[in-house]
């Protein structure tokens, strides 16, 4: 904002504004590029140097690698991510709802938990859901992997559920001598309808998560039948090191979510995140 | 600008590892809401009422029973008692009172696996916070296209952390990553990033900081809308200079969201784990081990898993990050009565 500026001087600088912008952006996102390149780079190319700043040899082969290789991983993931989805849900929707609409005596201790909840480090949570997973026999197991999954989400959607219905207005409700099947009703067929964009929001991000780990998925599912993505990657980390393009296209297509996100949802997120910023 | 009547400060929703969720809105929407009054029913509640809804909070309450308390006692009980590989399926290690932390303690990776997480978090904290401002500020000047580039600065933020991590250990590559190659034009020599003890810390500080910048961004940048842009005018007006007007009115009144976005970067930079352990697993010897991939070395990173120790570490962890957790928690709930 330059001072008292005239007209052509301000076109100026916006001018220079959007330019930087552009370039910090554009080096903000050279690792995403170079991930990019590297996934369409040959083979005897890869340890050119200097390296190639462009695939001008453009290859396939690495995606190519991903099909042949990793397609059970990446359908295991997605299992996952969807029970995730589910389970986060489930437990979390009824939930706001009795926080917001309802306030039981104890709900307060409640929100409290789960506050601290999400500030237990993942590798810890990991290190007893093994050691219960071990004797219940429910390593490498699927359902699992889902449940440990769903304790990076649940705490969250909680409270994205809890600010968001908080803003449903008290007479559509109408809770007075409100019991238990009655209760039921106005959850199911007002509250959650109502709060469709904070159920998107939550999938997305429950989903997200999921796909992403990699903490439970190296202590729970690892060398089981069924391994998520994040292990597909890390085994081609540690197994063929010269591969370094499939392994890029493997991260390129494990990014897949992230970015349809990105593009197509971004205001559904955006939309669920303001409701659970404002307190009120 | 339509200045809203929401308080300057928001809840931040946290999330795993080092990032968070900004409350604020992402993008355009730009959240036009009145204030609600406290309670929108005004109905006593009743003792019916009252069980309906525990009925409804009782699948997460049983949830975090089972799910977050049971692992966390369980993990607290393997710290305290003599577990080897047998006694672990079969569940009849002997209790050895605090034998496991004494091993932890008296443990020459103790020291450096200490040095090195408050090495990391400080570092990390510092520049994620200072490269997020910057960009904050720069962003809030709502240029042609600053909507769509902040959008794309959330990039980084969404990826899979082993996507991230895979795509910095081959960028910082010592024969063929790009890192070397562009050093090498300038005419400095090569650096062995990941596989030199002296760089190995510095090699997982840069990739954390490329992914805590957008966190730190969204949250300050929703922090700068609250500020009103008169006090600007009127700073403006007095001649004040940019420099000057960051100083005395952008910096003391973001004092609030600051110390928010602090605080939760630190509880959440404390646990980061997986960028450490797929860049160098910690190593080599333990150059980059902070608490986290220590307590995971322990625990599954070798053949003979020491469980006791490992679980010890975690806890200690743990320990931290709460303390750090509730200062936030506290932070938070003063400035939302203010």
């Amino acid at each position: 904002m330059t001072h008292a500026p005239t007209i052509p001087k301000r076109r100026n600088a916006a001018w220079v504004k959007t330019s930087l912008g552009v370039l910090l952006t554009a080096v903000m996102l050279f690792p995403v590029y170079w991930m990019l390149n590297v996934s369409f780079t040959r083979d005897q190319d890869m340890r050119k140097s200097p390296p190639d700043l462009f695939p001008t040899h453009g290859t396939f082969e690495g995606y190519r690698a991903v099909l042949d290789e990793q397609l059970p991983y990446l359908g295991t993931s997605l299992v996952i991510g969807l029970g995730t989805v589910v389970l986060t849900v489930a437990l979390a929707a009824p939930a706001g709802y009795a926080l917001a609409k309802l306030r039981p005596r104890g709900g307060g201790v409640l929100g409290f938990l789960l506050l601290v909840a999400q500030m237990v480090p993942g590798i810890i949570m990991a290190m007893g859901f093994y050691a219960i997973y071990l004797q219940l026999g429910l390593l490498q197991s699927v359902p699992g992997l889902i449940v440990a999954d769903s304790t990076l989400a649940v705490p969250f959607a909680v409270l994205i559920f809890t600010a968001f219905m908080s803003g449903i207005p008290g007479e559509l409700i109408q809770a007075a001598q409100m019991d238990g099947a009655r209760a039921l009703r106005t959850f199911w067929s007002i509250v959650l309808p109502m709060s469709r964009n904070s159920v998107v929001t939550v999938s997305l991000f429950a989903f997200l998560w999921s796909w992403s780990d990699f903490v439970f998925a190296s202590t729970l599912a690892n060398g089981g039948a069924h391994e998520p993505i994040t292990l597909g990657i890390y085994h081609y980390i540690g197994n063929n090191n010269q591969q370094w393009n499939a392994i890029m296209a493997t991260a390129v297509v494990a990014s897949l979510p992230a970015t349809v996100i990105l593009v197509l949802a971004q205001r559904y997120v955006a939309a669920g995140v303001t409701a659970g910023a404002v307190k009120d | 600008m339509t200045h809203t009547t929401q308080s300057p400060e928001r809840r931040l929703v946290p999330d795993r590892n080092g990032a968070a969720t900004a409350a604020p809105p992402l993008a355009r929407t730009r959240p036009r809401r009145r204030p609600r009054p406290r309670s929108q029913l005004g109905v006593p509640p009743g003792e019916a009422w009252g069980r309906a809804a525990w009925a409804f909070l009782a699948p997460v309450t049983l949830y975090l029973a089972l799910f977050y308390a049971y692992p966390l006692y369980r993990n607290l009980d393997l710290s305290l008692r003599d577990y080897t590989v047998r006694s672990f399926v079969q569940g009849d290690a002997p209790f050895t009172g605090l034998a496991n932390y004494r091993t932890v303690f008296d443990d020459p990776t103790f020291a450096p696996a200490l040095v090195h997480t408050v090495v990391f978090t400080v570092v990390c904290l510092f520049f994620q916070y200072a490269l997020g401002l910057a960009l904050a500020v720069f962003f809030n000047q709502n240029f042609r296209l600053s909507a769509t580039l902040r959008a794309l600065f959330l990039v980084p933020w969404l990826l899979p952390l082993i996507v991230s991590a895979s795509t910095w250990s081959w960028m910082l590559n010592s024969d063929s990553g790009i890192v070397n190659s562009t050093l090498h034009s300038l005419g400095i020599a090569p650096v062995n990033w990941l596989t030199s003890p002296s760089w190995s810390l510095t090699s997982v500080i840069i990739a954390n900081i490329w992914i805590g910048v957008p966190f730190n961004l969204v949250v300050l940048y929703s922090g700068l809308q609250s500020i009103p842009e008169s006090l600007y005018e009127a700073a403006s007006l007095d001649g004040a200079s940019a420099w000057r007007r960051f100083w005395s009115i952008t910096f003391p009144l973001l004092r609030p969201v600051s110390a928010i976005t602090l605080l939760l970067g630190l509880v959440y930079t404390l646990k980061v784990f997986d960028i450490i352990w797929i860049m160098t697993k910690g190593g080599p010897a333990d150059s980059s081990t902070t608490f986290a991939t220590w307590s995971y070395q322990l625990g599954f990173g070798n053949l003979l898993p020491a469980f006791g120790p490992g679980a010890a570490v975690g806890n200690l962890l743990v320990a931290a990050a709460l303390v750090f957790g509730l200062i936030y928690l506290k932070v938070q709930r003063k400035q939302a009565l203010s």
